[in-house]
């Protein structure tokens, strides 16, 4: 088993690292000094060059995004805001909740020298509500380093001026897309807003807005304290970096895992994970969050764990990391009847599509889970998840769908095999290797 | 309109109260911003969102009382109905429903007489299915206050919940599972 690095994490197992002082006996706050007798421009370049990509599942470059702000005399007098995603709420994520409890002042340090690098005085940290507890434990971490001059007006006389704030959110999935997030910060419902304009450009409060993961944030206090080529040391070429995983279901390590990207995703879940219990059977593997496309167990042992080979072997994506692993006692039309629920009752219902199609697939997964459905009733789904996914403002409509097109192709039999069959539908009908067929998936699969 | 009865109280902040609005206002380039703040310290405060509250939170705000219904309505965490002292909102979304969310559901279903709106008639607990609150790892768990009880069994759920019958607090919010990673072989 590879060595598990250890950069993000490295304050994880020291007692109350989330304390100022500890921390600081251990490197935090020590980039900040350099970072700002940089210019701003050299770390946004930095950043570049590191490759970081955004660690809240989209994984867009984080500097390149960084570049999209207009300079200010493109602004109309608008000022730049960085707007701090902790609003984790994918199923089977929760790296981040792990991060800012254990370490917030390795996000803190990244969310101020991020702010610097784009020009914000003022910084939001967007936590989802059930983040109470994590909350406090966050503005205790400000005062801190408020406290020592690290955040506020005038930061180690450096004429820079960063304010950070928490802000509660109230239990709504949707506000962690950004655009939806910005408007729940902005005191409205949280719905998501086409884009363009990107938030680069219009974002909170009309102004040119930077939205980051929690992650992202502390991998930015990491590189710009060490460097984009020692970045680079770990991960692969287009992935680099380490990435934080966290791994539930059937396995007998769950939890949260930083790992050097690129290394193969069996051993991760048979080694590092801690494998299956005994006796049982891989079945299937959600890689990056539940709205990611399944993976099969021949997909699982030919893919490493970087954003390159999940999709290039499967059509999935390493999306937020977080890995919910199914072995062979799942049942998997229940399973996707779960899911869909979650997406039925998370759609902020501004678009038809999404808001008909998630209710009404999630009722037809409830009857094939309870024995009443027909075939026809699994060719009516995936008709329903072709016409959700690209066609909503935002990508929620695309992430229920997913998880319906990938499963009903990958594992057909799962759900041909409860619903009562009429003969009008096969499995092309739902995006399936006919049974018998011998790609990976399908049938074969099951029959492994 | 701020001195409607709301569960016999007046529904009013006080002035301290008022001061931290003007705080929290102050952090934002938008007043309209505190809206959810406001509605999470009038739900501290008066236990649910009655119209009144709600009301009283569009005035503080400066926004329609329309406009402070809807925003509480989209929100699932701001509790448009009076709620029980403890609500158990036990996640049952797949990584915690592979580990047994529904045994646990159950369990908690069958200790208690819950009516229609999921409240014991004591007005000592509401149970909520809720979704997924990232505590994927460490299911079955549920939230109760701010803590995150986790790993449970039903055992572990008759004891908690002997403990709320007994008038127990609520302990310090944190996660139980403390540790990031569990060696359920051990």
């Amino acid at each position: 088993m590879a060595m598990e690095p250890s950069i993000l994490t490295s304050r994880w197992k020291i007692p109350d690292a989330h304390r100022i002082d500890v921390a600081m006996k251990h490197g935090a706050w020590a980039t900040l000094p350099a970072a700002l007798k940089m210019a701003p421009g050299e770390i946004t370049q930095v950043v570049k060059d590191s490759g970081l990509r955004g660690r809240g599942g989209a994984g867009f470059p984080t500097g390149v995004k960084w570049g999209f702000v207009p300079p200010p005399e493109k602004r109309n007098g608008k000022p730049v805001y960085l707007v701090c995603n902790a609003d984790e709420s994918e199923p089977g994520t929760f790296k981040d909740r792990y991060l800012m409890w254990k370490d917030p002042h390795m996000f803190l340090e990244g969310i101020v020298i991020s702010a610097y690098a784009i020009g914000a005085k003022a910084a939001y940290i967007y936590l989802r509500g059930e983040f109470g507890f994590v909350r406090r434990r966050v503005d205790e971490a400000i005062a801190e380093a408020r406290a020592k001059g690290f955040i506020g007006r005038n930061i180690l006389g450096s004429g820079v001026d960063v304010e950070v704030y928490t802000h509660l959110g109230a239990g709504a999935y949707i506000c962690g897309e950004e655009t939806a997030l910005l408007s729940s910060l902005e005191g409205k419902k949280g719905q998501p807003k086409l884009k363009p304009p990107f938030p680069a450009v219009e974002g909170a409060w009309r102004a040119p807005t930077i939205v980051n993961n929690v992650e992202t944030m502390a991998a930015v206090t990491w590189i710009v304290g060490h460097g984009a080529a020692a970045y680079r040391e770990f991960g692969t070429e287009k992935s680099p970096g380490t990435k934080l995983l966290s791994v539930s279901g059937h396995v007998l390590k769950p939890g949260v895992y930083e790992i050097d990207m690129g290394i193969p995703m069996m051993d991760f879940i048979m080694d590092t994970a801690g494998g299956l219990r005994p006796g049982r059977k891989l079945k299937a593997v959600v890689p990056g969050g539940s709205s990611v496309p399944i993976m099969t167990p021949d997909e699982v042992a030919r893919a490493t764990i970087d954003y390159e080979s999940i999709h290039e072997v499967s059509g999935s994506y390493l999306g937020s990391g977080g890995m919910i692993v199914m072995d062979d006692t799942t049942d998997l039309a229940e399973g996707l009847a779960n899911l869909l629920r979650f997406y039925a009752h998370e759609s902020c219902g501004q678009c038809t599509p999404c808001r008909e199609g998630t209710g009404w697939m999630f009722r037809i997964l409830k009857r094939v889970k309870e024995g009443r459905a027909t075939d026809v009733d699994l060719a009516t789904l995936k008709n329903l998840a072709d016409n959700i996914h690209s066609k909503t403002i935002c990508f929620f409509g695309a992430s229920a769908a997913m998880p319906v097109q990938s499963w009903l192709k990958k594992f057909p039999d799962e759900f041909f095999g409860r619903v009562h069959r009429t003969g009008k539908v096969g499995y092309a009908d739902v995006g399936a290797e006919p049974p018998g067929g011998d790609k990976p998936g399908g049938t074969t699969q099951a029959a492994k | 309109m701020t001195d409607q009865a709301h569960n016999g109280e007046k529904v009013a902040w006080t002035e301290q109260e008022l001061a931290e609005i003007e705080e929290i206002a102050s952090r934002y380039p938008s007043r309209r911003s505190a809206m959810l703040p406001v509605l999470w310290m009038a739900q501290h405060k008066f236990g649910w969102l009655s119209l009144p509250v709600l009301e009283l939170v569009a005035e503080t705000v400066g926004v329609p009382p329309s406009e402070a219904r809807a925003v509480a309505s989209f929100y699932t965490m701001l509790k448009k109905k009076p709620t029980g002292r403890y609500v158990l909102q036990v996640c049952h979304t797949l990584s915690c429903a592979l580990n047994g969310a529904e045994e646990i559901i159950r369990h908690i279903e069958s200790k208690y007489d819950f009516d229609e709106n999921g409240n014991t008639p004591d007005g000592l607990f509401t149970l909520e299915r809720v979704e997924c609150l990232a505590s994927c790892g460490s299911g079955p768990m549920m939230q109760v206050g701010e803590h995150y009880y986790e790993r449970l069994t039903p055992e572990k759920v008759d004891e908690i919940l002997a403990g709320f019958e007994s008038g127990e607090p609520l302990p310090t919010p944190r996660p139980e599972a403390d540790e990031w990673q569990w060696n359920l072989q051990s």
